[in-house]
């Protein structure tokens, strides 16, 4: 959508009173106890990068396990964190909190604050036209209380969880195994974990809200605002909504572990089944969380590189307003095997199946958006052109899964974790870095390496195909989920997935010396460096945008479609 | 016995579903859309089931009970397989060809439409090729398709989507055996209340064991499941600790084991053989390690493998036949001692 940028004199660009007006804070209460959107979106990058880096690093050490049949890897770790001559059931425990950690990192403290802590953060004040969050220092907590969750989570590794250090029980914590299953404090650090980022991200849903709908400049009205920010605006709405039933389904699993209550215990009246509910009902809101800010950097980067605004701008807004509210009332076919009835099962099939409709309408109307533009294929186009074919590949098994007949003999295999590692490696995580070589030299003043990110695209793409398709092949063969070793029948897929693997490594790597490079040998920045087809607020301040900006607002006129 | 039985149908009544008159005609109409005739068949076994029992019932085949060895393929992953395991149970069946004639194309078209349109418009509208943007941002006519199309392919997917779950939960015949499985960390046992009530207890082989028996590694385990085949089974499943889950993948069977809770589930078999699973919900360190084997044997195989247990009786049999079977003899031992914690 094109906005009026030509109107609108950047304050950071003139140099009168510019040392009073761009005056930053000393290094410590700059980046400490920071109150500026832009600061508070770094810290969110880098951290999610390094945390990404730990649960890509574990992910690693899973698929060297599961490369062939047998435990080769799993006694060695354990030396490494200091269980030396570890029991079978020790080295089989930690294959558990393997698999719980990668899942945790990944969405918590990885996806989320990414997508939300630092692409919104940096760019929903921008292509608004406000100076900021409306809750600049409430925008700090939310930062350091996902730090404090992800040290919190750390420390669960090194203390007892039940056969051995550290909390087995998958991300989704299902009780009893949570509960019962579980005896020592593993469990409790990685439930306090989730209390603390869990709080950060409503105080943030509350901010983003807030800020969407009362700090947009005047003559942006909702209709006319950037997807990115809609997109922002219905994750907001989720988390607010999702995450307090999170938090009380894990406070009675502390409860239950700790303070004698039986929420989830049979013998004192409980269900374990009630667990299910609850987390899901969070939880499959979560997934949509995940990836309806991608799908806001997705649009900008195909209107950018298309030269050519949005195809169907309400369409797109209310598909993912639409996604957002369907969203929550499709839990259980996340359940469908736990001895649901009849009914609920038919029910929550054909809403299941109804996701499919705005979703697909997404794909199609980004498609219309690059028909009839004038392509150009730099490195973010690349990125969003294989999330828009990735996504509707883990998008079509998710169809199949949606299916509560044919789940039956899907759930708890490969199958799955294929499908989401699609959506969300493929997905999400693409959209991340496109979004992040879009947005870089924005919010660094300098470039990165264009070629090298390509040989980061091609590296990824490949590892990412060949580590997570063979898993649907898996999946329909019988092999189920969260095993550390495996049939032999499953040993050709398994080694494919983790060659895979080692593409997904090279690539992080050549990420990693990209951003080296732009810090050490990048060219400096300018403000609109995409050209013509970059028309949000963003591209008419500088690269960096200064540290205070739109202190007098920018006016949006009325001449612009949306 | 029929008290045990009604008992345990008294704690299922929850659990079970009429089966609604729709599925009859669902039923009915099953050889229209290309089930095999067997499979057929057995529906209407399955679905009208036996007021008493057949003649051929109660035989005890000579001999006592032999362990089945397994078929390659059948039953089991098949190392570089691309899709389902083979299915041998009706609704096994009909979910397959549901996934492979009907799901399966339609996912992949979609995905091959979007990858041609992908590659259209980079062809067609690269910069070099199209220099000048368009400036066209809506077509109601397209929106509307690409709405509707979705939706009507949705509602022709379904159908059958409905129809398979009808299926799944068709009422049971009153007949039916009921069997229970339970998980336990880190073995299952399998109780059998209409033969007499006892239980066989089954843990993993170890690798060399699995090897000398000539069967699966990870897959095998000392003591199966064994079943009619051919018959409407109820199969129950429940945990005793933490939550299991109870999946063959070759019968297109799944259900959880629920501390707390019994679940139940239309099991039937249509082949003999012997088909493997494992237990499918995370429930601690050795979760990878509790395999799950069926065997599915004629019904006078199967009274035999049922007789050489204590106290055992063949289903249908009232209780003082029981008392005046001889005993088990030394044999297949009804529940060894479980060596999971």
């Amino acid at each position: 959508m094109a906005t009026t940028a030509d109107h609108f004199q950047a304050h950071g660009d003139t140099h009168e009173g510019h040392a009073d007006h761009d005056h930053k804070p000393a290094f410590f209460q700059r980046w400490f106890m920071s109150t500026n959107h832009k600061d508070i979106g770094t810290l969110y990058l880098i951290f999610a990068i390094f945390a990404g880096l730990v649960g890509g690093g574990i992910s690693g050490i899973m698929r060297a396990e599961l490369a062939h049949p047998g435990i080769q890897v799993l006694p060695g770790v354990n030396a490494l964190l200091g269980v030396s001559s570890a029991t079978m059931d020790q080295n089989l425990h930690l294959w558990n909190v393997l698999i719980t950690a990668h899942g945790l990192i990944m969405v918590f403290f990885m996806v989320m604050p990414a997508m939300i802590g630092g692409f919104g953060n940096w760019f929903v004040p921008l292509m608004i036209g406000a100076p900021d969050m409306a809750f600049p220092r409430m925008n700090n907590i939310s930062f350091w209380l996902t730090v404090a969750g992800f040290c919190s989570l750390m420390i669960s590794p090194f203390v007892p969880g039940g056969t051995g250090n550290g909390a087995g029980i998958g991300w989704t914590a299902y009780a009893p195994l949570s509960t019962t299953g579980s005896q020592g404090p593993a469990v409790d650090f990685a439930i306090f974990s989730l209390h603390l980022a869990g709080a950060g991200s409503i105080m943030g849903a509350i901010n983003f809200i807030t800020t969407i709908f009362n700090m947009r400049a005047p003559g942006m009205t909702l209709h006319k605002m950037p997807l990115f920010v809609w997109s922002v605006l219905v994750t907001a709405f989720l988390l607010l909504l999702a995450l307090p039933v999170l938090a009380a389904a894990i406070t009675m699993l502390l409860t239950d572990r700790n303070f004698g209550t039986t929420f989830f215990d049979p013998a004192g009246g409980g269900d374990p089944v009630l667990f299910q509910h609850l987390f899901w009902f969070f939880g499959h809101p979560e997934v949509y969380i995940m990836i309806l800010p991608g799908f806001g950097i997705i649009s900008q980067i195909i209107s950018t590189f298309s030269k050519k605004p949005v195809f169907g701008y309400l369409g797109m807004a209310y598909a993912m307003v639409a996604i957002g509210v369907v969203g929550f009332v499709v839990w259980a076919h996340h359940m469908y095997t736990t001895g649901l009835s009849e009914d609920v099962k038919m029910y929550f099939t054909t809403a299941t199946m109804v996701i499919a409709v705005p979703t697909g309408i997404k794909i199609f109307s980004w498609i219309a958006t690059m028909w009839g533009g004038s392509l150009s294929f730099r490195s973010p186009m690349v990125w969003a052109i294989g999330f828009i074919f990735l996504f509707t590949v883990g998008g079509v098994t998710g169809v199949v899964l949606a299916n509560g007949g044919i789940d039956d003999n899907l759930q708890d295999t490969y199958y799955v974790v294929g499908h989401f590692h699609y959506v969300l490696s493929l997905g999400a995580v693409t959209a991340l870095f496109a979004g992040f070589y879009y947005w870089f030299p924005k919010m660094s003043g300098r470039w990165h390496s264009e070629a090298l990110s390509y040989v980061h695209f091609t590296l990824f793409f490949i590892g990412a195909n060949m580590t997570f398709f063979p898993m649907h092949f898996l999946g329909m063969q019988g092999m189920p989920r969260r095993i550390p070793d495996y049939a032999p029948a499953f040993e050709y897929w398994n080694h494919w997935a983790s060659i895979g693997y080692m593409f997904l490594l090279a690539s992080v790597a050549v990420f990693l010396v990209n951003i080296i490079y732009a810090f050490t040998m990048g060219k400096k920045a300018e403000g609109n460096y995409w050209g013509e087809g970059a028309t949000t607020l963003e591209w008419t301040l500088s690269s960096p945008p200064p540290f205070h900006q739109f202190e007098t607002l920018p006016v949006i006129s009325d001449h612009d479609h949306h | 016995m029929r008290n045990s039985s009604l008992l345990i149908r008294a704690m299922c009544q929850s659990a079970r579903q009429k089966v609604p008159a729709a599925a009859r005609i669902f039923a009915g109409g099953a050889g229209l859309i290309g089930l095999p005739q067997l499979a057929a068949a057995q529906t209407a076994v399955m679905e009208s089931g036996p007021a008493k029992y057949a003649a051929d019932h109660f035989p005890v085949a000579p001999g006592g009970y032999t362990p089945m060895k397994p078929t390659a393929g059948v039953g089991m992953p098949v190392d570089g397989g691309i899709g389902f395991q083979a299915q041998y149970s009706p609704n096994g069946e009909y979910a397959l060809w549901m996934h492979n004639s009907f799901l399966l194309p339609t996912i992949i078209a979609v995905s091959i439409l979007v990858l041609a349109l992908l590659i259209w418009v980079v062809v067609r509208f690269n910069a070099r090729a199209n220099p000048v943007a368009s400036k066209t941002t809506h077509n109601t006519l397209l929106e509307v398709l690409w709405t509707g199309i979705p939706v009507l392919i949705l509602v022709v997917i379904f159908i059958p989507s409905m129809k398979l779950l009808a299926k799944q939960y068709a009422a049971l015949p009153a007949s039916a055996l009921t069997i229970k499985a339970t998980g336990n960390q880190w073995y299952w046992t399998y109780s059998y209340p209409d033969n007499g009530g006892f239980e066989v207890t089954s843990n993993i082989l170890k690798p060399e064991e699995a090897d000398a028996r000539g069967e699966p590694r990870q897959l095998a385990a000392d003591f199966r499941m064994v079943v009619p085949v051919g018959e409407p089974i109820r199969l129950q499943t429940t945990g005793a600790d933490v939550i299991h889950s109870f999946a063959v993948p070759s019968l297109w069977f799944k259900l959880d084991a629920v501390p707390g809770k019994v679940n139940e589930k239309l099991l039937f078999i249509s082949k003999p053989g012997v088909y493997y699973g494992q237990c499918s919900e995370l429930c601690g360190a050795r979760h990878g390690y509790m395999p799950i084997v069926v065997e599915a044997l004629d019904r006078p195989h199967y009274n035999a493998w049922v007789m050489t247990h204590s106290a055992a009786k063949v289903d249908g049999t009232p209780a003082e036949a029981a008392a005046a079977t001889p005993a088990a003899a030394d044999g297949a031992a009804s529940s060894s001692s479980a060596h999971g914690a």
